[in-house]
C-alpha cells in the first residue's frame, strides 16, 4: 500500500498553525507528549507508547563464541524493524532509507554511548560469551520514532535478565531461572534520544513532532543524553544551518526532558519489580485500564467437555466405516518393492460393460480390435446422451485402446 | 513465574484442563490501521493491525474480489519457515469468512504482531485476526476463533493449553470454529491421536467456540453501549 502524500492545503495549514505557535494536539512548543511503558510477562519485554507512537520492543540473549578481536566482550545486536502494521507505507522486509538511519542513531545511541557493560557478559574468555540481542518493532506510527525506539530500548534492557552462569574449570554451567535468579545486565548509565523539529530554515522548533509535522519539517536535529547531562550522540538532518545558540538551547531542553524520562522509567521498572516479588498479576493483561469502553476482560472460564466423548462416539459411528486397505507390498528383490497388485484400477474410468469385457477378454487382441471398431461405427452423440460426464473411449484402428484418464474419486483410505 | 503456577493450580482445582485462561481484549487500539485489536489468552497476546480495502500493487490484483493478504511477526528475529505456514493457514480461514467479493481489486492486509507467547499461539492469532476484521468493520460472512486443545500423556483433553502444558502434550490441535454453525473452517494438528481423540478435542473446541463467542458478543456490546 502507498502511504498518502500530505495535500498542499494541509501543509500550509500545518505550517500557519506553527507559525502561530500552535501544534494540532494542544500542545505548546517544548511538550513532550505522554510517555506510558507497560510490560509483558516474560523478562526485557516492554511496550512504550509516547502519545500515539507505539514501540515494542524484546531483548534475548544466547551463548555464542566472541569475535576474534575482541575475545572478553559481549556481542550486541540491535534491530529495529517498522512493520507494516505500523503505518500503510511500510513495506516487510524493505531497508527503506528511514530504516537505516533511525537503525544507525540507536546503534550510535546504545552501542556507542558504552551504557551497556559488554566485558561482564563475559563467560571464558575467547570462547564463550553473551550476545545481548534487542528487537524492537513499531506497532503505531504517529511521529518521532527515534525517541520512543531509544526509551524501549533502554527499558528492555533493564528490564531483561539473562540465565545465571557459573564456570567450574572447563566447565560451563547454565542455571534455568527456576535454579538461581536471573541476573539483570550492568548498565552504567541511560541515554535517551529527544528529537527537535526546525521549520522555516530554523526560526521555529518544536520539540517530539508528530507525524503530521514531520511531514512539514524542514530539518531535525536528534540529542541522545543521560541524565548525568552528557550528550552521548548528536545528529542534525535535513540540511538545515543552525546557529550555535539553537544548539546549545536544545540540549538544555534535552535535560530536562531526559531527567523526566528516566525518572518515569524508573519508576515504571520499580514498580514491575515489586509487582513480581510480591507475586502479584502482572504482564500485558494488567495493562489495559479496566475502564476502557474498548477493551473487556472475562475471568477464566470453565468449559463442560463432560459428554464429549459420547458425541465424538456418534459422529464416529454415523460416519461411513473407512474402507480397508491393501497393502500387501511384493518384495520383488531387495530394494524392489510393489504394491497394489490385484487392486482394480480406478484411474481410467472404463465403461461399466467395457470394463467386464475387458477384464474377460484380456489378451485377446482380436476380439478388443472387434470392440473398437463397433465403438466407431457407434453413434458417439447417443452416447453421450445416456452418460454425460462418462470420459468417451476412443479408439484408433493403430492403437488399441485409448483412454482419457479422468482420476475418479480414489476409495477413502484414511478417515 | 509463581503467578503462571498459581494459575495452573486453579485451573486444576477447576475440574482438570477443561478450562480457558482469563481472556481479554482491547479494539481499536492503533491510530494508523484501519482495524485494530489486541488478544490475550493469559499470557499469550497477539496484536492485530489491519489495512483495507485498499489499492492494490498490479501484479497481486483481482478482478473479481479483493486480495486477503496476512503477515505473522515473531517477537524475536525474522519471520521463518513456520511463520509463513502460519500466515497461509490464518489466511485462507480470513478467505473463507471474508466477503471479498464486494471490494473487488482491492487489498485487505492483516498484519499480526505476536507480543507474548505462552501456549496456544495460533489460537489466539485466530481471535486476534478475527476481532481486527471486526473492528475495521469488514463485510464477514460469520466470525470465526480458534481453539487450541492438547492430548496429555494420559488421554485428557486441555483446553487453550500453556507453553508448558503443550510440550508435555502428545498431541496439539488447534481449530477454527465459525459462529453460524460451529463448522469447522480450519483444522491443524501436531503430534499423534486417534480418530476418536480428534473428534473428542473437536467436539470440545465447539463448546470452548460458544464460550468465546459469548466473550465477543460482550466486548463488541460492551464497546457500542455508549455512543
Amino acid at each position: 500500500m502507498k502511504a498518502t502524500p500530505l495535500s498542499n492545503c494541509e501543509r500550509r495549514f500545518l505550517l500557519r498553525a506553527i507559525e502561530e505557535r500552535k501544534r494540532l494536539d494542544g500542545r505548546q512548543c517544548y511538550d513532550y507528549r505522554n510517555v506510558r511503558v507497560s510490560f509483558g510477562a516474560d523478562y526485557g519485554c516492554c511496550i512504550v507508547e509516547l502519545g500515539k507512537t507505539r514501540v515494542l520492543a524484546q531483548v534475548s540473549c544466547e551463548l555464542v563464541p566472541p569475535k576474534p578481536n575482541r575475545p572478553t566482550e559481549g556481542i550486541l545486536f540491535f534491530n529495529l524493524e517498522l512493520s507494516p502494521m505500523a503505518a500503510p507505507g511500510f513495506e516487510p522486509g524493505r531497508q527503506s532509507e528511514l530504516l537505516v538511519k533511525l537503525n544507525r542513531l540507536i546503534e550510535r545511541c546504545l552501542r556507542n554511548s558504552k551504557c551497556i557493560d559488554t566485558e561482564s557478559l563475559c563467560v571464558v574468555a575467547g570462547e564463550k560469551v553473551w550476545q545481548i540481542r534487542l528487537d524492537l518493532h513499531l506497532l503505531n506510527h504517529d511521529g518521532n520514532i527515534i525517541d520512543a525506539a531509544s526509551i524501549a530500548g533502554i527499558v528492555a534492557l533493564c528490564h531483561f535478565r539473562r540465565p545465571d552462569v557459573s564456570v567450574q574449570g572447563e566447565e560451563v554451567t547454565v542455571y534455568t531461572p527456576e535454579e538461581r535468579d536471573p541476573v539483570p545486565l550492568s548498565i552504567h548509565h541511560m541515554p535517551i534520544c529527544v528529537s527537535f523539529a526546525f521549520f522555516q530554515q530554523g526560526t521555529y522548533l518544536l520539540v517530539d513532532p508528530s507525524e503530521r509535522e514531520e511531514c512539514v519539517m524542514d530539518g531535525l536535529l536528534v540529542i541522545a543524553m543521560n541524565k548525568h547531562r552528557e550528550i552521548c550522540t548528536i545528529q542534525s538532518s535535513g540540511g538545515i544551518m543552525l546557529v550555535k545558540d539553537q544548539v546549545l538551547r536544545c540540549s538544555k531542553i534535552t535535560a530536562v526532558k531526559v531527567a523526566e524520562i528516566t525518572e518515569l522509567i524508573q519508576k515504571a521498572l520499580e514498580n514491575d519489580q515489586k509487582v513480581r516479588k510480591e507475586g502479584g498479576k502482572f504482564g500485558f493483561a494488567e495493562s489495559i485500564p479496566n475502564q476502557k469502553i474498548t477493551a473487556f476482560k472475562m475471568e477464566s472460564a470453565a468449559v463442560d467437555t463432560n459428554n464429549v466423548e459420547e458425541q465424538a462416539e456418534e459422529i464416529i459411528t454415523k460416519a461411513e466405516p473407512p474402507s480397508d486397505v491393501f497393502a500387501k507390498p511384493i518384495l520383488h528383490t531387495p530394494g524392489t518393492a510393489q504394491i497394489g497388485e490385484g487392486i482394480e484400477n480406478s484411474w481410467g474410468d472404463l465403461e461399466e460393460s467395457e470394463r467386464e469385457e475387458a477384464v474377460e477378454e484380456e489378451g485377446e487382441s482380436e476380439a478388443t480390435a472387434f470392440e473398437c471398431q463397433k465403438m466407431e461405427t457407434e453413434d458417439t452423440s447417443t452416447m453421450r446422451e445416456t452418460k454425460k460426464d462418462e470420459p468417451i473411449v476412443l479408439s484408433d484402428s493403430e492403437e488399441e485402446e485409448v483412454v482419457i484418464l479422468e482420476p475418479q474419486e480414489l476409495p477413502k483410505k484414511t478417515r | 513465574m509463581a503467578a503462571a503456577e498459581q494459575e495452573e493450580e486453579k485451573m486444576a482445582a477447576a475440574g482438570g484442563g477443561c478450562c480457558l485462561r482469563p481472556f481479554s481484549c482491547e479494539q481499536g487500539l492503533l491510530s494508523r490501521p484501519d482495524g485494530s485489536a489486541a488478544f490475550l489468552q493469559g499470557d499469550t497476546s497477539v496484536l492485530a493491525g489491519l489495512y483495507g480495502p485498499a489499492e492494490v500493487k498490479g501484479s497481486k490484483e483481482l478482478p473479481d474480489r479483493a486480495v486477503l493478504e496476512v503477515l505473522l511477526r515473531p517477537k524475536v528475529g525474522l519471520p521463518g519457515v513456520v511463520e509463513r505456514s502460519r500466515e497461509q493457514l490464518l489466511r485462507r480461514t480470513c478467505e473463507a469468512v471474508v466477503l471479498g467479493v464486494l471490494h473487488p481489486r482491492t487489498a485487505i492486509t492483516l498484519v499480526l504482531q505476536v507480543l507474548s507467547d505462552a501456549g496456544s499461539l495460533l489460537s489466539c492469532c485466530l481471535n486476534a485476526a478475527c476481532m481486527g476484521l471486526l473492528d475495521a468493520g469488514l463485510p464477514l460472512s460469520s466470525l470465526f476463533c480458534g481453539v487450541t486443545c492438547a492430548l496429555d500423556p494420559t488421554g485428557a483433553i486441555v483446553l487453550d493449553p500453556t507453553t508448558r502444558q503443550e510440550q508435555e502434550a502428545r498431541a496439539v490441535l488447534t481449530f477454527a470454529i465459525d459462529s453460524a454453525e460451529r463448522k469447522v473452517l480450519t483444522a491443524t494438528t501436531k503430534g499423534s491421536c486417534s480418530v476418536e481423540e480428534m473428534q473428542q478435542c473437536l467436539a470440545a473446541a465447539q463448546r470452548a467456540a460458544d464460550t468465546i463467542f459469548q466473550f465477543y458478543r460482550d466486548s463488541v456490546r460492551r464497546r457500542y453501549s455508549k455512543s
